[in-house]
């Protein structure tokens, strides 16, 4: 082999290090185009959807905001031009979906808000699109199709009445929410003109807040579900002997702690402690137990948790630790420490129970339909979360029924269908105490969950039980 | 009417911007002869693309005032006559130049020069004139490639240089968006690092060509490093991941060894950790691309707006002047890339991808066919340092890869940059016409018979670079 030979074949060789390398990066740069594509056709899509993207405005010039649609088709939000191309948003059942849907004028909330890109998106027929452009006419934009049930919201809305709270209806097989209302409310067609009165630091009603969501409740009763579910961990084998004495008064110390209208309950065990909601039994319980695992608990119960919801909830809140003294152990107990909750998040426990201890995650967007009605993404229902052991959640459907069959919800008492649930009424310094009903009714299996607060009341059994009890009833007609 | 007009255009643009695309390809397939006639046809293409771009502007963003108007129509003039200057003056010059890399070169400083009018007057008449001054300078780089022939023996002389000036910033330096690597010159902000590059390239080039003893590789590896380290001390991340990964194929090819590439990349992936664990801003980067969501108000906020850019884009753009590419930071030099694709679509972005990935094949093509191991070095070393460079900033654009702060070259504002690729490439463009003579005068020099140069033409055609 003679020298030009030999480098001639060693040019080869590098060459071929040299094509190695060119394919290398051809790999890479095809790697980097076809995740390009991908967000850009998927990803993207679900990215964008956020509120700190400022590109809204740009993107109504050439779409027309999508509808809002009810879980029959009734339209909830819709947009109307005049002559002169100005866009007005147009919601036809005036205040009733006003914290759920959301407004457009004044910061957009809600649905509004969190769809405001699937809205602005334009899943028609691509080349229509570009006659649309090209014309410089606005291409339809997408329907979001919620789960909103009208008349179950109505239902709500006007048993509630013109007190202030709030009321979730929730489908536990699946998380559907069916109804969320929150009053007081206001008119989303005419917040621009009311803008000024509905934010004015005397206006105590707070109507733009969704208190469904974002209130900050104590639990009162209600929370006896959760420490019962600990205690049931905590003394996996003895807590059906458990049992307690009732005087009417609970001392902690020179604290006392009473029951609800002077009741004296006498010797109960757990299922008529639970029924009769006996605030003695309940702080004896939580006196017993070791707080570490019951913070434990609670964490499963989802507090201090951020929930994953379409619209944003307010995590609930508890704090009690071995540094807090026995007189907030035993309020903690019985929902009336510093613990803090809102109708959506116990909704969410009331469904697990009734699924058989598993969470569905909770939605309020059934699909995104295009114009024509084609449907271009559905939800489907997931689990969020298993809370509790399905025994766990048998006992405790158990004990929840004992409340309306001889506890305190007996109102709800009925032939044509089953409830369960657990009442509350929550003491608040220096005002009426907050009436809490959280339950959930099945025919065959367990269909709907209700979740009831109503502010400044008075005692559950007269204000948000019966608020419950129409709710079912429509629901059932 | 003026949706209207803005909403034809963006197609048309993007129609053409595919068309030009598609062509970078089919001439790496068709024979020589046939060429010519693409070559001047993508040139009108790239004229069409600027000149659509310019209605939308004009419509979009300049007709609020006559001094408005005015502006923008000579901004127009303007460019257009520099693009048709230098095409003349290049062809003059050089009868046997690349016109696809020439071609490329142009369509991407068009892409940039559209954007930086579109986003910053100022930013534009700067991009103008370094455009201009870099043109003009770098014409003789080709004839000083091709005329002085002991440019590869001052290889240390190369690396102890660029390391001085490297190291200028300790001295001389100012901050910017995080790094200092600046130096400020008569008013003018400048990156040593993007002009130490080359000069890195040709040491190394010039050293592996050499020498391959191991003693020898020992010896420019540590210089190498050292160039890294500074780069590091500067907290130029991007410069320091380019400077290395330049290197180590350079090794590879230099010594056709497997192992220092893999022990390379091993020590490389080594050194990420340390830097990870060790400086807070190597981790902020990495957290701001794992999740920017979680950090959105902070770290994160650049590259989700960039992310919200590109996604509200989509496939054909919101139209030129019609996005809000202002809100990502830096959207003029980091950034371009989601701004392009904000307003000029996805399939635009795309196809700049793909622009720049016919340069680097290319570029390879040549590296290929050159014989004198200097010269190959140093085309295969601006191929990787070009291609590696537009990978980390289209990359980090998208989220690909934790952003690292490098310029899309020739296409992002900053003179630096633009000059230092318009050295490049014209060095490359240097190598195309070098072994264009080296193909001709063996052509010439070998006496044969007949029957051999035919075939042996033959074979040489073939050995020509398309």
């Amino acid at each position: 082999m003679d020298g030009r030979a030999l480098k001639k074949r060693t040019r080869k060789c590098v060459n071929r290090e040299i094509s190695i390398i060119a394919y290398v990066f051809v790999i890479l740069f095809a790697g980097l185009i076809a995740y390009l594509a991908r967000f850009i056709a998927v990803d993207g899509q679900e990215v964008i959807n956020s509120s700190y993207n400022k590109r809204q405005n740009m993107l109504e010039k050439s779409i027309q905001r999508g509808m809002i649609l009810g879980s029959k088709g009734e339209i909830l939000a819709k947009t109307e031009y005049d002559k002169n191309g100005e866009m007005t948003r147009v919601y036809p059942y005036d205040s009733l979906f006003a914290h759920t849907v959301g407004r457009y004028n004044k910061t957009k909330t809600g649905l509004e808000n969190s769809m405001a890109f699937k809205l602005l998106t334009s899943s028609s027929n691509p080349i229509q699109k570009i006659f649309n452009d090209i014309k410089g006419e606005r291409s339809p934009g997408d329907n979001v199709v919620t789960t909103l049930d009208v008349n179950l919201q109505k239902v709500a809305s006007e048993a509630l009445g013109s007190k202030k709270g709030a009321v979730v209806v929730m489908e536990p097989s699946t998380g559907k929410i069916l109804a969320m209302v929150s009053k007081p409310s206001y008119n989303p067609n005419t917040v621009d003109q009311n803008w000024e009165k509905l934010i004015s630091s005397d206006n105590e009603d707070s109507a733009l807040m969704n208190r469904a969501t974002q209130g900050t409740y104590p639990p009162g009763s209600v929370y006896k579900i959760i420490t019962a579910i600990g205690y049931m961990r905590q003394y996996p084998d003895s807590y059906r002997n458990f049992t307690y004495t009732c005087d009417g008064k609970y001392t902690i110390g020179d604290d006392v702690l009473k029951c609800a209208g002077g009741a004296k309950h006498g010797k109960v065990n757990m299922e008529e402690a639970f029924a009769k909601s006996c605030n003695g039994a309940f702080a004896s319980m939580l006196a017993n137990m070791d707080l570490s695992e019951f913070a434990k608990t609670n964490k499963d119960m989802l507090f201090n948790t951020s929930l994953d919801v379409d619209i944003p909830v307010r995590k609930p809140s508890y704090t009690l630790s071995n540094k807090d003294n026995d007189s907030l152990r035993a309020r903690t107990a019985i929902g009336q420490g510093n613990t803090t909750t809102n109708p959506m998040h116990l909704a969410m426990i009331a469904s697990a129970i009734a699924n058989n201890g598993m969470l569905m995650r909770p939605y309020i967007v059934d699909r995104i339909e295009n114009a024509e009605g084609t449907i271009i993404d559905k939800t489907a229902p997931k689990s969020y979360a298993r809370l509790m052991s399905e025994s766990e959640a048998a006992t405790l459907t158990e004990y929840m029924e004992g409340v309306v069959t001889s506890g305190t919800a007996k109102a709800l008492k009925t032939k044509e269908y089953t409830v369960a649930g657990k009442t509350g009424t929550a003491e608040i310094a220096g005002a009426n105490p907050y009436s809490w009903f959280v339950g959930f009714a099945s025919k065959n299996q367990a269909d709907l969950v209700v979740s009831v607060c109503v502010e400044n009341a008075g005692s559950s059994s007269s204000y948000a039980v019966p608020i419950a009890k129409k709710v079912f009833a429509a629901y059932y007609k | 009417m003026e949706t209207i007009i803005i909403g034809i255009c963006k197609y048309i643009i993007c129609l053409l911007v595919v068309m030009y695309t598609l062509y970078c390809f089919t001439v790496f397939r068709k024979r020589k002869e046939s060429q010519a006639g693409v070559y001047g046809f993508q040139l009108f293409l790239m004229f069409a693309i600027h000149a659509f771009s310019f209605v939308c502007i004009f419509i979009g963003r300049y007709m609020d005032t006559t001094e408005d108007m005015l502006k923008c129509s000579i901004m127009y003039l303007v460019q257009v006559i520099v693009f048709l200057v230098f095409i003349i003056a290049y062809r003059l010059a050089y009868r046997k130049l690349s016109p696809l890399v020439f071609n490329n070169m142009l369509m991407l400083m068009a892409f940039g020069l559209i954007m930086q009018t579109r986003l910053d007057y100022d930013d534009a008449i700067k991009q103008v004139i370094f455009i201009t001054i870099g043109l003009t300078v770098c014409i003789i780089i080709p004839f000083i490639i091709r005329k002085i022939k002991y440019l590869k023996d001052f290889g240390w002389i190369y690396g102890f240089f660029g390391l001085i000036c490297l190291m200028l910033v300790f001295v001389i330096g100012k901050e910017k968006y995080g790094a200092k690597n600046w130096i400020i010159i008569g008013g003018f902000a400048m990156q040593p690092s993007e002009f130490v590059k080359i000069l890195f390239v040709f040491f190394v080039a010039s050293c592996l060509s050499k020498a391959k003893d191991f003693k020898s590789i020992v010896k420019v590896s540590s210089l190498a490093a050292v160039h890294v380290m500074v780069l590091v001390l500067e907290k130029d991340l991007g410069g320091a991941l380019i400077y290395s990964v330049v290197y180590l194929f350079m090794l590879y090819i230099a010594t056709s060894d497997i192992r220092y590439l893999l022990a390379g990349f091993g020590a490389g992936s080594l050194a990420a950790v340390i830097a990870y664990k060790l400086f807070f801003h190597v981790r902020v980067r990495v957290i701001a691309w794992k999740d920017p969501w979680s950090v959105i108000d902070k770290q994160g906020y650049q590259i989700c707006q960039s992310l919200f850019a590109i996604g509200t884009g989509g496939w054909f753009g919101m139209g030129l002047t019609k996005g809000l590419p202002t809100s990502i930071p830096v959207v003029g030099s980091d950034f371009i890339f989601a701004g392009i694709s904000e307003e000029m679509g996805g399939i635009v972005g795309i196809c700049i991808i793909l622009i720049c990935i016919s340069c680097f094949i290319m570029f390879i093509n040549i590296s290929m066919k050159i014989r004198l191991e200097f010269y190959k070095l140093i085309a295969l070393g601006l191929s990787i340092m070009y291609m590696f460079q537009v990978f980390l900033t289209i990359g980090g654009a998208t989220k690909f890869i934790p952003s690292t702060g490098v310029t899309l070259p020739l296409v992002s504002s900053g003179g630096s940059s633009i000059l230092s690729t318009i050295i490049m490439f014209n060095i490359i463009q240097g190598l195309y016409v070098l072994n264009q003579d080296d193909v001709e005068s063996r052509k010439q020099q070998e006496p044969r018979t007949a029957r051999e140069g035919r075939k042996r033409r033959r074979n040489e055609l073939e050995d020509t670079i398309v």
